[in-house]
């Protein structure tokens, strides 16, 4: 993993290197070329640290703050960030950056439902399609097709106004808007490994058609796959604050990102910091997400 | 050429066609009453009695099973009636010519500033032979993705209309009210051209035709603007279709950061009253403009690359 990990230190994240060796077996006592991996890699080191900040924001913001999100301090409003209010604090003296903290979970959640949703239903489409061939595959990605051509927003949008506003409508709304992106890659993959040497020979060998899709083909699909989640986790998060600026998310006194964002538009004037600072966490936190997956694509294993 | 044409036509006609049920099974089979939500909407009040219920569902036929319904609605679809908006009453073919004249302004003026902006950025990264500056520039796209369209208009109101007030920060009365938002629209399209340019460049700048102009001593700017420029803007092509995509749904928000009147105000006020003709109109006029743009780059690339013509006209991907 290591060999692999190291060899290329700056150039074209993101981009295929196809020759590179997959080398899987470097010795484990190779603990210097790691740190040197990870010296030399200083953003990627913020990026998993601002991931894990945010995750643990996510389930135990107690860690972060130990102000109420929900209660305000009518002789301290809008006051602007210091030593007492970090992030300042909103029209009806909450704390903003207990605000911030505590809308982790929301937004957190809503992200991760919505790229399982789009991970699960697109990958299973793309892996029967690949997998089945024929007419099958014809009906699926043509149906895939269509998918992308309705911009990813308006299908949003579309699920919103069936579903109603919430969180949880918001993240299977984005979700379906991810599906085509997964649905082709998937299939690429399980053609490109659907006819390899070892999955004919698991074939010719009497596998059943199950034993062969579960041991041979999706292990050896699912890389690139999940690669996408990881992108698509930054994406999924841009979107479900889109929408949640947009008023469609959680009502009102739930700290959502995007309504956080929105809350502050009216307060754009005097009060810079409402809005300001908590884009500011989606934009790095997104950054990050980037960062780790660009890690992920390029430098984690040879094989893309 | 007239066959590949038909055959163009006849995908795009199908494309369009299966956007269209798309929408409607969305949004007939999610849960959810239509018609009760209509009600409550329309009639702005929380008690509808069960009667009038049964009644709003003849009069706007979802009393019918749904085979008969898609089939009615298709057919009027295909006629140029796509429904009455619930909330207005107004036809919704209707509503939509009026929300785009001031979204197509916008979003006509974001895309050259996109398309400039983006080639610019990836000219500049290529060009420079200082390799931090390079590097900086080309990393510039993925932090320009990274950041919420929405916040970005936001951060743009509060510098330049509050803070320095050079342009207004609201509404559409102005041609200066019109910059904000087509720079807030035009950043993550920059984004993509850039992205797509750049890398284009750097193949095209390895090819052996760039070897040969230098060394007959083309200067620098010669090689990069005569010879690979042209032929690396032809695959930043393929992504209009996405570009134009992207611009029409960003408008949505961006519209709204802005207090625009456009489709993007069409399209909340519609979600947020569960509208759904109008929603369903959105979701295929989107649609459209996907399939309209795509159909013109296909046409014209062979016009472009002439070597197209006969090798790939009817790949049916």
């Amino acid at each position: 993993m290591t060999e692999a990990l190291t060899t290329d230190p700056s150039a074209g994240a993101g981009l295929r290197r196809p020759g590179e060796p997959a080398g899987r077996a470097a010795p484990r006592r190779d603990g210097r070329r790691l740190l040197r991996f990870w010296l030399r890699r200083p953003g990627l080191v913020l990026a998993l640290l601002v991931l894990a900040a945010v995750l643990l924001a996510a389930f135990w913001p107690g860690l972060f703050t130990d102000r109420d999100p929900l209660r305000g301090a009518p002789a301290e409003i809008l006051r602007p960030p210091g030593a007492r209010h970090w992030f300042g604090t909103d029209e009806l003296g909450r704390d903003l950056y207990a605000r911030v903290v505590h809308g982790a979970a929301l937004s957190l959640k809503a992200t991760v439902l919505a790229v399982a949703v789009a991970f699960l239903m697109g990958s299973g489409l793309g892996l029967v399609a690949g997998f089945a061939g024929g007419w099958v595959e014809t009906v699926l990605m043509r149906l895939v097709d269509v998918l992308l051509a309705v911009p990813g927003l308006f299908l949003s949008l579309a699920v919103v106004t069936a579903l109603g506003r919430g969180t949880v409508q918001v993240a299977l709304a984005v979700g379906v808007a991810g599906v085509a992106g997964f649905a082709r890659v998937m299939r690429a993959e399980v053609l490109r490994v659907r006819h390899t040497a070892y999955v004919e020979a698991a074939r010719l060998s009497g596998a059943r058609w199950y034993a062969v899709l579960g041991r041979h083909v999706l292990p050896n699909a699912l890389g690139p796959v999940l690669v996408l989640a990881t992108l698509d986790l930054g994406t999924a998060v841009l979107a479900v604050s889109s929408l949640s600026f947009l008023g469609f998310g959680a009502p009102p006194p739930a700290p959502e990102w995007g309504a956080l964002i929105a809350g502050g538009r009216d307060y754009l004037a005097d009060a810079w910091w409402v809005s300001t600072l908590t884009g500011l966490t989606v934009a790095v936190l997104v950054l990050a997400v980037h960062r780790v997956s660009r890690a992920l694509d390029g430098e984690g294993t040879g094989r893309r | 050429m007239r066959r590949y044409l038909l055959w163009r036509l006849a995908q795009a006609a199908g494309v369009l066609w299966a956007a269209y049920t798309l929408a409607f099974l969305l949004l007939d089979l999610l849960p959810g009453d239509p018609v009760a939500a209509m009600a409550g909407a329309g009639l702005n009040s929380t008690q509808v009695t069960p009667e009038r219920l049964a009644e709003l569902r003849a009069e706007y036929g979802f009393d019918r099973p749904l085979p008969v319904r898609y089939a009615a609605s298709l057919g009027d679809a295909l006629r140029g009636d796509f429904g009455t908006s619930v909330a207005t009453g107004r036809p919704v073919a209707d509503t939509l010519a009026d929300a785009l004249p001031p979204t197509l302004q916008l979003t006509a003026v974001a895309l050259p500033l996109a398309v400039l902006g983006g080639g610019a950025l990836a000219l500049a990264a290529t060009f420079t032979r200082h390799r931090k500056l390079r590097n900086l520039l080309l990393s510039l796209p993925s932090v320009g993705i990274s950041l919420p369209a929405f916040w970005v208009g936001l951060m743009l109101i509060q510098v330049l209309s509050f803070r320095v007030p050079l342009f207004p920060a609201f509404g559409n009365d102005t041609a200066a009210g019109l910059v904000l938002p087509a720079v807030t629209l035009a950043v993550p399209a920059a984004v993509l051209v850039a992205q797509v340019l750049s890398r284009s460049l750097l193949e095209v700048l390895d090819e052996p035709y760039v070897g040969t102009a230098r060394a007959k001593g083309a200067g620098r700017a010669r090689v990069w603007f005569r010879h690979a420029l042209r032929n690396a803007s032809l695959p930043a092509l393929t992504v209009v279709g996405v570009l134009a995509g992207q611009l029409t749904a960003n408008a949505v928000v961006v519209e709204n950061v802005f207090s625009r009147n456009g489709l993007g105000r069409i399209t909340t006020d519609a979600v947020t009253v569960q509208d759904i003709p109008v929603v369903q109109g959105v979701v295929v006029f989107g649609a459209l403009v996907f399939v309209l743009i795509n159909l013109l780059v296909d046409l014209a690339y062979p016009l472009l690359d002439r070597r197209i013509v006969t090798s790939v006209r009817r790949s049916p991907a």
